[in-house]
């Protein structure tokens, strides 16, 4: 089997799931489910992604993948590959240049335009799921928009440490309607979330799909006195010298010595040339 | 100086590398065939077919080979591959009255019509290590039959049957819903339910069985009849107006017969539990049927014991090896984004913590 269809699945396949995403942005934050298919690459691997990003992908498209935030990580080369093969799209790392942009745990740095959509990578979509384990009473909950027992949880959270024990996956409220997992993103990523571009979330195991169209009001649950943060390491990049990108750490020999690095490669390298050009 | 590492596609590439040669082993030592494994390694092709809902055994075969074994890998090749062929329609239900038979066997009478006829079986085989096996794998001359097994064999459970002792399947006409066509919504149809048993994975589905045996959910089976044989699928072309024979198919197939004391809307009889597995897969399919009874509790009005079995969500969600593979190993993917966050949560807090005992002990 060499020929694949544009993007790897069939039209029909691509239809049904066009119209998940439809119905997705008709009703915000709202669960779609939608029959994932198998794909070439293991579930809990961006096969949501993957699927959403195959229904959107045009041949006049150019995509970027991140994972982590970096384009060089290897789970976002064998995805880019993978439609590369398929799909014969453009790729490129330059987050301006990309006109869909799959990614699997961060919102990249740079501010997204309307001409952009992004697509995450979603584990487990249901945000109550940790409190209840059943899907006809977590449907139900949203449904009755009964969402008391997440704002126990965030209390009890304050009462028992003193703040909200949530940094990633932290939830959201959409258009104040439906409480949404936003993804394991960093909670620093949640403000970006009211964004110009589309966002579109794949979930392939659990086989949901979710969007928020742009300008949607995006808040992050909290209470008035305990109000949301949105943190990262209080450090400035050690290659860019940026104070306001999310960072990661990295140890660097064995004594306990360690550096704060931009987890967005695109971002970091583009604040690097900057510099390097006043210079 | 840290650098940032670049190359990972170079190192994809590598590893791929690297994985062929490994897969290929020793070149002194002959290739195996897709032909060897099918012909040679059929339990393992079956399994790989059931699981991975396509019969085709060459093609399992070659998932075999190309995953050095791995089972469940070459169930996911079989399953990506299947995910791009066309569904055409749906057959027939496969009338396994007329299924050739090469093994048939019943636990709860001593002779039947059709007769017990043991076939190609492990059942009384001693498990000793067969050192001659390993130098040649000759066989001894086979005798054959004199003569050739009914070519109808009525199912156990009609014999009970006659007697209204057992309890009566409802004949849907209606197509059933595919599995991986649409997406999973509970509660589920029982058709869908055995869509799910018969591919899920059969180490998954024989824990789930065997803990109704040891008294989660006890349901008391007893095998009524298992079958093994090759089946015609049958298709209706709606152009002719008549069906035809597509093909031919080996299944197994196992109704257990259940004690049943009765409920408040059900009379004491007995119920039946139903597995049907491609291929020889003997375990799975008996695993299946006492799974698929205890899930049947609430349509025949017993209670929920709060038995894992019992609980149709959790048997289905689970099942499914691809699924459940794919979430696990996912683990193994970079999450320093997630992790980076949950280091300066875990370092505010303790810095909380260490302050409030610091001013506690000032206090005192």
């Amino acid at each position: 089997m060499n020929e694949y269809n544009f993007a790897y699945l069939d039209e029909q396949t691509k239809r049904m799931i066009r119209r998940a995403i439809l119905k997705g942005l008709a009703i915000p934050g709202y669960q779609v489910p939608f029959a994932s298919r198998e794909m070439p690459m293991p579930y809990g691997w961006g096969t949501g992604g993957v699927q959403v990003s195959a229904a959107t992908l045009t041949p006049k498209d150019t995509l970027k993948v991140i994972d982590q935030g970096a384009d060089d990580t290897t789970n976002a080369i064998s995805i880019r590959k993978f439609f590369q093969k398929t799909a014969n799209v453009e790729v490129t790392e330059v987050t301006k240049d990309a006109t869909v942009i799959q990614t699997r745990h961060r919102i990249p740095e740079t501010d997204l335009s309307d001409e952009q959509i992004l697509v995450y990578q979603v584990p487990i979509p249901e945000p109550l799921r940790f409190l209840e384990p059943s899907e006809p009473e977590t449907r139900k909950m949203h449904a009755l928009e009964e969402y008391g027992l997440m704002h126990v949880k965030l209390y009890e959270d304050i009462s028992k440490h003193g703040a909200i024990a949530t940094s990633y996956a932290y939830p959201v409220k959409v258009e104040g309607r439906y409480v949404m997992d936003p993804s394991p993103i960093p909670k620093f990523d949640n403000p970006k979330m009211e964004m110009s571009a589309i966002q579109l979330f794949g979930a392939g195991r659990e086989q949901r799909i979710y969007a928020l169209p742009p300008y949607t009001k995006v808040v992050s649950l909290d209470f008035e006195d305990y109000p949301f943060e949105a943190s990262k390491a209080e450090h400035s990049c050690e290659l860019c010298g940026s104070h306001d990108s999310y960072l990661d750490e990295v140890i660097v020999d064995d004594t306990g010595g360690r550096i704060f690095v931009c987890s967005d490669t695109d971002y970091c390298s583009s604040q690097q040339q900057i510099i390097k050009e006043a210079v | 100086m840290y650098v940032a590492v670049k190359g990972g596609e170079k190192a994809i590439d590598n590893a791929h590398a690297w994985l062929s040669e490994e897969r290929r082993g020793d070149l002194a030592i002959e290739e195996l065939s897709s032909d060897q494994i099918k012909e040679q390694l059929s339990l393992a092709v079956n399994r790989v077919m059931a699981e991975g809902s396509l019969y085709d055994p060459d093609l399992a075969a070659l998932a075999i080979k190309q995953s050095r074994g791995d089972l469940i890998e070459a169930i996911f090749l079989l399953r990506a591959y299947r995910t791009t062929l066309p569904r055409f329609g749906c057959s027939n239900a496969v009338d396994t009255d007329r299924m050739t038979c090469i093994r048939r066997i019943s636990a709860t009478f001593k002779d039947a019509p059709g007769g017990q006829v043991l076939g190609p079986t492990f059942d009384y085989t001693h498990r000793l290590l067969d050192f001659k096996l390993a130098a040649d794998g000759e066989i001894t001359d086979v005798p054959m039959a004199t003569e050739p097994l009914s070519s109808e064999i009525p199912h156990i459970t009609s014999f009970l049957n006659t007697e209204g002792l057992i309890q009566q399947e409802p004949n849907t006409q209606s197509e059933p819903q595919d599995l991986t066509r649409e997406p999973l919504e509970l509660p589920a149809s029982r058709a869908l339910r055995l869509q799910s048993l018969t591919r899920g994975d059969e180490g998954f589905i024989l824990g789930m069985a065997y803990s109704t045996q040891r008294g989660y959910a006890r349901n008391h089976a007893f095998v009524g009849e298992l079958r093994i044989g090759k089946v015609s699928v049958e298709l209706d072309i709606p152009e002719l107006g008549f069906s035809i024979d597509i093909g031919e198919i080996e299944v197994t197939e196992c109704e257990t017969v259940n004690q049943f004391a009765g409920s408040k809307t059900e009379p004491p009889q007995f119920t039946r539990g139903y597995g049907l597995v491609f291929g020889q897969s003997e375990r799975k399919s008996i695993a299946m049927a006492l799974v698929d009874r205890a899930l049947r509790w609430r349509e025949l009005g017993e209670d929920n014991l709060g038995a894992p079995a019992q609980d149709e969500e959790f048997v289905l969600y689970h099942s499914d090896n691809i699924q459940a593979t794919g979430f696990l190993e996912h683990i193994k993917l970079p999450h320093y984004v997630d992790f980076q966050s949950e280091l300066e949560l875990i370092r505010k807090l303790r810095r909380e913590a260490e302050g409030f005992t610091q001013s506690k002990e000032a206090a005192e």
